[in-house]
């Protein structure tokens, strides 16, 4: 098992009072296995999606990865599973604007010192994005940017991707196509994909599909 | 890991090119104003301290003959066989160096040649021909000397042995002054039995030109500080700007994987580079402004001390520490703050403007808090705070919890702005600004900070400067002032003036102790040179009448702080009461002083003798006297001092001072005007969507340039408005308790408006200027890129 | 600052002396040399020998008030030339330094006079004798003589009365330092019986006890691998004395010397290896206070002890020079000057 996630409860305080966003959540997830998350805004996906990503801290309950609870993980700990194990594709693709789409891929492959040129080239080659690779991010449109951030994601060879919107800010046709190859990429790559999306299109295609309704498993 | 961290962060600046400027040349610029500030300092004192060292003059006591003529070897010999620890000086012209011969075995320490270069030939110094220790600027001038030559030795002066200087300057056995060293044995024979021909000659205390003197490196000093608190303001500004700009990046890397700590520590390490490098520059700027203004301080110097100054500037190793130690010293404390923030900042806040505002928002409510505590504690320091500490806590606390209120305040301004608003574009306008506000706060706080900083060392400066005139004109009132060398000449002097002057007024004082503070008393002659100049801070009625009649004496304001004395409390000199009668300003003096009566001082202190006398006269007229008084009674004209001239030197200094404060607002305010340019163009990018919508509904983009434009103008007036009573506030705390705590005394506060108004249209200048890119770019942005916002591919 | 370095590097052949005559060892540079068989002539051998580098007139004396308490006191005149002649004025080649001190078992008091030679502020005539720098003087015709010194914290003012005859040391007066042949002239006066006021800061102390005085020039004394000495001048109660130097070289190795002096002035030389000396503790300065000191061949085996640790003279060429106390085979009292532990 890639991914086992027990009992997960998270609680945020907000200026009216404590708001538990999420009440319990199971889930599990096989390697290769591909998972849509959807809901409703405000039902606790992308809560979830950080919490299994190690970007913030579960109040309670288990997430298991690769056999290891990353909710008893320190901050150094989180660091080094965001670094290594897990990819996280953000809908603001979150490129850092200062370094070339090369760099860019390259550069969470290099923190995790994983850094495969080969590799980062095939990416390139699968995205599209060989003509663009001396460009800054701010030079691309959207869709290219987005295929920078599943490229350097990929470019890690992480063992779980969490992609959270990820085609949230393109257009339809665009989408399409960025996602169909993140799963190409993932199934190739043997990594397991926890995708958060409202779309029931592109829930579709996913192999499972998990429903969140204000805090739990619909 | 490390090496791609650090190659993202470093790519900022290589991306952002003007931003790495703004933040080089911020941390550059402080360091510069630090280090040319203290650069002239040093190199002032320096050049004082080696002209009083190589005479001793200043520092010693020295025996020289009544009658002014040599002193024979023998006596000099007889003295210490009596048991005097004495050294022999002789001194003299050659080829317009000044030859001083000293006697390096009983000099006492600090007089007479430095440290001999490696391998300086000792034998040669005290033997044979003779070495002579020079700069290489004198060297120079005897090119048939042997010359050590060393950066240390005073200008135009060279250094020799005794034996050699007495040959170079055929004066065989013969020895101007002898040093009396510190440290005298026990049981010997009294002066007068041993040489009866010689007489003491105090150790130069404060005259009025040594009060001069200490009022000019005060001035300097307060003024190095200044400097350095404007530099720290720099470089918080352009640390923070930098800090913020980065925020999301940071945010990326910490979601990628980076450590929090690696990245703290990378990212303090990379400012320290930048620190080191700015700093590197930053002395070398310091230089050449201390480069181009030295030469006026040194003849500045030159004229007050008749001495001579170098007007050329060393290299000293001291500057190139502090100016580093500065810029890093203030770059760790602008970046603890702001890496303090990094370390606090949510991994998983986003950087869209909106959730941007309501973080803001939520830190506006910290900030709120922080400011109103601070500016509490300001006020309530305003009227307790007492000793350095105090001063300095109230000046970090008013500019911190002014600079917190800012964005809370313009808020406040803009949120009654909007609801007042009566048409459409109005009420966007200020909403518009409104939000804009968060991304702006640290670039307007800067502009607040440098306003502020203009505002106080201007004020400073300028009540410096009037204080001064008034204190100049009243310590300085006689046309000329003489210095005599024995009651000879004492005599010859009061004989000669008989006639040629409206009177002759002597400078006589004796040392004592008031309620246990080290004290000058003076005797002060009975004229209107008193009555008409002096001006008192405190005074009960007819204080120079009682004064002059012997009944009462006047005190310094240090004296009267120190000891808690106001006018009507009793002191008694020589066991005789006296009522403190009025309270003077005594503006650099470091002691306390006191006047009474010249005749009652005549009958309390028997014993002291006036050297000095300040002579009345026709201003025109004393350049003849002098001249005059140098051939019919052999007063050398050396022993005059021209006090039109101390006066218009002093003024020289002020108005020098002057030049560099304005230079001084000039680039502070220039560093604002850019911090605001960079903030705007940073929210530009984030402004297309948000101006999409105005331009949908009708406004043209050069309206809303114009409005941009408009806005900038805006926010910089209101901050201005926020700065003058800051900038007040903060000259107050300068004067009015820092000094006090530094010196002992008060200066009194000037306002001047005229100068404000100008400083705040300078600083909507700026604000203009760095808006006008920016707000042109969005006037000109392609219809296409607003109309993309309204797209799917937003 | 400036000043004392200077000082310093003008001082250079005493600093020199002090820390193993580095640089004097090998080359006189055109001073005169000690020869062996030396044909000393009073009262001219009392005087100055400005031909030879480095002389001095060297007095320690073991001194004790009327409440039995301890005190000893310094009086030193060093000459130092620069080149091997007495000139006249400030060019004159010769430089004096001065040393006084005075110990007490809980403190010690230092002072020290520069001065050039040339101009009559420092020098020594023979005939009358009188050596002098400044107002301190050291005069009289060796059989009753006077001494003066004063500084900020102490003066003094002794009499001084010969009780024996001058004794000369190694081969009638030539005093070998080296086995490399280096040697000095060296006699000495210790039978003055001394008594006179010490002026220290509680006020005026009469005392009295026994002075040594110290005659020694020479322009190479030391060798090239000597780097200090540690000198001792002892009266036992039994009425014999002793003088016994050994010189620290650089190889590890000593070079010791002693005389055994009787009352009547009798003297037997020992050459190197007879007398042994060895340090027992080091006061907090890392300086030996304490000595075993061995002459077999006069039975001697005794433990000297210094009466204050503390006796360092803080001069601008510092050594250790202080009273001490013999006890062990023969108990007496004595004199200790120890150099090179800078």
């Amino acid at each position: 098992m890639l991914l086992t996630v027990k009992d997960i409860h998270k609680t945020y305080h907000t200026a009216d009072g404590p708001f538990e966003v999420l009440r319990g959540v199971d889930l599990t997830l096989h390697a290769g296995e591909t998972l849509a998350l959807t809901g409703e805004s405000g039902s606790g996906k992308s809560t979830l999606l950080h919490l299994i990503g190690g970007l913030d801290a579960p109040d309670q309950g288990q997430i298991q990865l690769i056999g290891q609870d990353i909710a008893q993980l320190d901050d150094n700990g989180r660091a080094a599973l965001r670094r290594g194990t897990v990819g996280v594709v953000f809908q603001q693709f979150n490129l850092i604007p200062s370094l070339r789409v090369a760099d860019n891929i390259a550069f969470q492959a290099r923190l995790a010192g994983q850094h495969d040129p080969a590799w980062d080239a095939t990416l390139g080659d699968r995205m599209g994005l060989t003509a663009q690779l001396n460009k800054y991010p701010e030079q691309l449109s959207g869709g290219q940017q987005q295929r920078v951030a599943i490229a350097r994601t990929l470019a890690a060879k992480p063992q779980l991707v969490l992609a959270d919107e990820p085609t949230g800010n393109l257009d339809e046709a665009t989408a399409a196509a960025v996602l169909d190859l993140m799963l190409e990429l993932v199934t190739e790559t043997d990594a397991g994909l926890l995708m958060v999306t409202h779309s029931a299109d592109l829930a579709g295609r996913m192999s499972r599909r998990l429903h969140l309704r204000a805090g739990q498993v619909a | 890991m490390t090496r791609a961290t650090l190659q993202a962060l470093l790519s900022h600046w290589w991306r952002n090119p003007l931003q790495l400027f703004t933040l080089l040349a911020g941390l550059a610029l402080a360091t510069a104003l630090w280090s040319g500030v203290q650069a002239i300092n040093a190199e002032a004192r320096a050049s004082y301290d080696a002209a009083a060292a190589t005479l001793g003059e200043g520092q010693y006591d020295r025996l020289v003959r009544r009658d002014g003529q040599p002193i024979a070897q023998s006596t000099y010999v007889q003295l210490r066989r009596a048991g005097w620890l004495v050294s022999p000086v002789v001194q003299g012209r050659l080829d317009g160096v000044r030859i001083v011969g000293v006697e390096p075995l009983t000099a006492p320490g600090g007089i007479g040649p430095v440290a001999p270069a490696e391998g300086g030939d000792i034998t040669a110094f005290l033997s044979g021909e003779g070495q002579l220790f020079a700069t290489a600027e004198t060297a120079g001038q005897l090119p048939d000397l042997n010359i050590i030559v060393t950066p240390e030795a005073a200008p135009g002066t060279a250094v020799t042995d005794i034996g050699v200087a007495q040959r170079l300057l055929d004066r065989t056995d013969q020895i101007d002054s002898l040093i009396i060293v510190p440290g005298q044995p026990k049981g010997r024979a009294d002066i007068e039995a041993i040489a009866p021909e010689l007489v003491v000659i105090r150790a130069q205390g404060t005259s009025d030109i040594g009060r001069l003197t200490d009022s000019f490196h005060l001035n300097l000093t307060a003024f190095g500080l200044l400097a350095f608190a404007v530099g720290i303001f720099i470089v918080n500004g352009a640390i923070g700007l930098a800090f913020e700009q980065r925020r999301p990046v940071v945010r990326t890397l910490r979601a990628l994987g980076v450590p929090l700590r690696r990245l703290v520590v990378l990212m303090a390490a990379e400012l320290m580079l930048f620190a080191v490098v700015a700093g590197i520059i930053g002395v070398g700027l310091g230089y050449v402004i201390a480069a181009l203004l030295l030469p006026d301080v040194a003849a500045t110097l030159r004229g007050l001390y008749g001495a001579d100054v170098s007007g050329t500037l060393q290299l000293r190793p001291a500057w190139w520490v502090s100016g580093l130690v500065i810029a890093l010293g203030g770059t760790a404390i602008a970046a603890s703050a702001a890496l303090y923030q990094i370390a606090k900042m949510p991994l998983l806040a986003s950087a869209q403007p909106r959730a941007l505002a309501m973080a803001a928002g939520k830190r506006a409510v910290v900030q709120g808090i922080l400011a109103a505590g601070l500016l509490g504690l300001a006020g309530v320091m305003m009227f307790t705070a007492n000793g350095l500490v105090g001063g300095f806590t109230l000046l970090a606390s008013l500019l911190i919890g002014a600079a917190l209120a800012l964005p809370i305040i313009l808020d406040r301004v803009l949120a009654v702005a909007s609801r007042t608003a009566q048409s459409v574009t109005g009420q966007w306008f200020w909403a518009d600004t409104r939000q804009q506000l968060p991304g702006l706060s640290l670039a307007l706080m800067a502009l607040l900070l440098a306003m502020s900083a203009n505002v106080g060392v201007s004020t400073m400066v300028s009540s410096f400067r009037l204080t001064f005139t008034d204190f100049l004109e009243q310590r300085l009132a006689s046309e000329l002032y003489v210095r005599t060398e024995n009651t000879e000449q004492s005599e010859a002097l009061i004989a000669f003036a008989q006639g040629r002057t409206e009177i002759v007024l002597p400078i006589q004082n004796a040392d004592v102790a008031i309620a246990g503070q080290p004290t000058e008393v003076y005797g002060a002659r009975d004229h209107a040179t008193y009555r008409d100049n002096w001006v008192f801070l405190q005074q009960g009625s007819q204080p120079w009448d009682t004064t002059f009649a012997g009944q009462t004496v006047l005190i310094n304001e240090q004296l009267s702080r120190r000891a808690g004395l106001n006018v009507g409390d009793e002191i008694t000199l020589q066991g005789r009461p006296f009522v403190v009668a009025g309270v003077y300003g005594d503006y650099g003096n470091p002691i306390g002083q006191a006047v009474i009566g010249e005749g009652v001082f005549g009958m309390l202190y028997p014993d002291v003798t006036p050297r000095n006398y300040g002579l009345r006269m026709d201003p025109a007229a004393v350049a003849g006297f002098v001249a005059n008084l140098e051939a019919e009674t052999g007063i050398p004209a050396v022993q005059s001092v021209n006090q039109a001239n101390i006066k218009a030197i002093s003024l020289a200094i002020f108005e020098r001072t002057f030049t560099v404060t304005t230079a001084l607002n000039i680039l502070t305010l220039a560093v604002a005007g850019f911090a605001i340019l960079m903030s705007l163009l940073t929210l530009a990018s984030m402004r297309v969507p948000q101006l999409a919508p105005a331009w949908a509904m009708g406004m043209t983009r050069a309206q809303i340039g114009k409005l941009e434009l408009v806005r900038a103008v805006l926010l910089a007036l209101l901050t201005a408005v926020v700065a003058l009573p800051l900038g007040v506030a903060l000259a107050w705390a300068l004067l009015a308790v820092v000094n006090v705590a530094a010196f002992g005394w008060k200066l009194p506060m000037y306002l001047f408006p005229i100068d404000y108004a100008r400083l705040g249209l300078f600083a909507v200048l700026a604000a203009a200027l760095a808006a006008l890119w920016p707000a042109r770019r969005l006037a000109r942005t392609p219809p296409a890129d607003l109309l993309k916002v309204f797209s799917n591919e937003r | 600052m400036s000043v004392r370095v200077l000082i310093f590097v003008v001082l250079w052949p005493m600093a020199a002396m002090a820390q193993g005559f580095a640089g004097l060892g090998t080359d006189a540079d055109g001073f005169s040399v000690p020869e062996p068989n030396p044909q000393f002539s009073f009262p001219a051998d009392h005087g100055a020998h400005p031909d030879y580098r480095i002389e001095w007139w060297y007095l320690t004396a073991n001194l004790t008030a009327e409440d039995g308490t301890p005190y000893g006191l310094q009086w030193t005149l060093f000459r130092s030339a620069l080149a091997p002649e007495e000139g006249d004025g400030w060019t004159a080649p010769q430089l004096w330094m001065g040393h006084a001190a005075v110990t007490t078992p809980d403190a010690h008091f230092v002072s020290e006079r520069l001065a050039r030679g040339g101009i009559g502020q420092a020098g020594v005539t023979s005939d009358p004798f009188e050596a002098w720098i400044d107002d301190w003087t050291l005069e009289g015709d060796w059989d009753r003589m006077r001494m003066t010194a004063s500084a900020p914290d102490f003066a003094y003012d002794m009499a001084l009365t010969a009780q024996g005859p001058l004794i000369f040391h190694g081969d009638a007066g030539y005093s070998v330092k080296s086995g490399a042949g280096q040697a000095s002239y060296y006699y000495s006066q210790p039978f003055f019986a001394i008594e006179g006021v010490l002026q220290l800061s509680d006020g005026d102390i009469p005392v009295t006890g026994n002075a040594w005085l110290d005659r020694e020039w020479s322009s190479q004394p030391l060798a090239d691998n000597q780097t200090g000495w540690d000198w001792f001048s002892l009266s036992f109660e039994d009425g014999d004395k002793m003088m016994g130097f050994r010189l620290q070289q650089t190889d590890g190795k000593n070079f010791t010397s002693a005389t055994w002096i009787t009352p009547e002035g009798e003297t037997t030389p020992y050459t190197d290896g007879a007398l042994k000396a060895t340090p027992l503790a080091v006061n907090n300065a890392d300086v030996p206070v304490r000595w075993r000191v061995e002459l077999p061949d006069r039975g001697l085996d005794v433990t000297v002890g210094a009466i204050n640790e503390d006796a360092w003279m803080t001069t601008s060429v510092p050594y250790w020079e202080g009273p001490v106390t013999v006890t062990g085979s023969h108990a007496g009292i004595g004199y200790l000057e120890m150099t090179g532990y800078e």
